[in-house]
């Protein structure tokens, strides 16, 4: 699924990037190890960490996106590392495990 | 660094390449840049998306460790026809207990470090994991040497 079309079903902000991307598959997590070991490339990465290191392991992981869930914000210099690397990011108000559900049945 | 094209890299690499980082300690902003850098240069010389993966898991998860507890230190990376070897370098406190240290889910990181998402205790099982060997050398006190491997051509 485009990540355009799933930003307009779930209402998400476009928070850094562009969202011409597709992506394939979901990982959710906040641990940065376990997120480096499992998110896949073009991954949707759902987490609500929303420090630098997460933009360094989405950029290393090649996740199609990081999708900051319960409205979290990016640090400055998450932001500004997140513009320069190219990583999109996205933000919704709902919980990691409502944005699962959503995605599920989206995909259904 | 010379410039290899994905097609030729293996008939020109005749003699190994090198690239040094000065990992910089307790800096979480510039954490992971080493990674970054060394996996934008193996893609370069067009090496497997499955053998860069690989090596940015353990380069990165070895980088985090030397910020996050031995302030900082020296990191190689050297590509011959065989292997693509990772030497981390501390001359941070060691390892009390290498075979503790190595259990999933056991790490001494603190909790203003934890707070950023680190300290799961995947740091070093993730190294072994994703790497054909991996030696550690360490004294408490003195430092830590860590030397991985990935194997080419497997």
């Amino acid at each position: 699924m485009k990540l355009s079309e799933l930003c307009e079903k779930l209402s998400l902000t476009v928070i850094a990037g562009d969202t011409d991307a597709s992506f394939d598959g979901v990982y959710a997590g906040d641990l940065l190890s376990r997120a480096m070991s499992h998110v896949e490339a073009e991954n949707l990465w759902i987490t609500i960490m929303s420090n630098i290191n997460v933009i360094a392991v989405a950029s290393l992981t090649e996740a199609a996106a990081v999708l900051l869930a319960e409205d979290v914000e990016l640090v400055p210099e998450a932001l500004e590392a997140a513009r320069t690397k190219d990583i999109t990011v996205l933000s919704s108000p709902m919980t990691v495990y409502e944005l699962c559900v959503k995605i599920g049945e989206l995909s259904l | 660094m010379k410039a290899v094209s994905a097609e030729n890299w293996g008939m020109l690499m005749s003699e190994p390449i090198n690239f040094h980082f000065d990992v910089d300690g307790e800096n979480f902003s510039s954490a992971g840049e080493a990674s970054v850098v060394v996996k934008k240069k193996l893609r370069q010389l067009g090496f497997p998306p499955d053998v860069i993966r690989r090596v940015s898991i353990a380069m990165y998860e070895g980088e985090i460790n030397m910020v996050i507890h031995a302030n900082g230190g020296d990191a190689d990376v050297t590509v011959d026809d065989d292997f693509i070897t990772i030497v981390l370098k501390d001359t941070g406190p060691g390892i009390p207990d290498v075979s503790l240290a190595m259990q999933e889910g056991y790490s001494t990181a603190r909790e203003s470090i934890r707070a950023l998402g680190f300290g799961a205790g995947m740091g070093l099982p993730n190294m072994k994991k994703y790497t054909d060997s991996m030696e550690i050398d360490t004294t408490v006190g003195v430092g830590t040497t860590i030397t991985m491997k990935i194997a080419l051509n497997s």
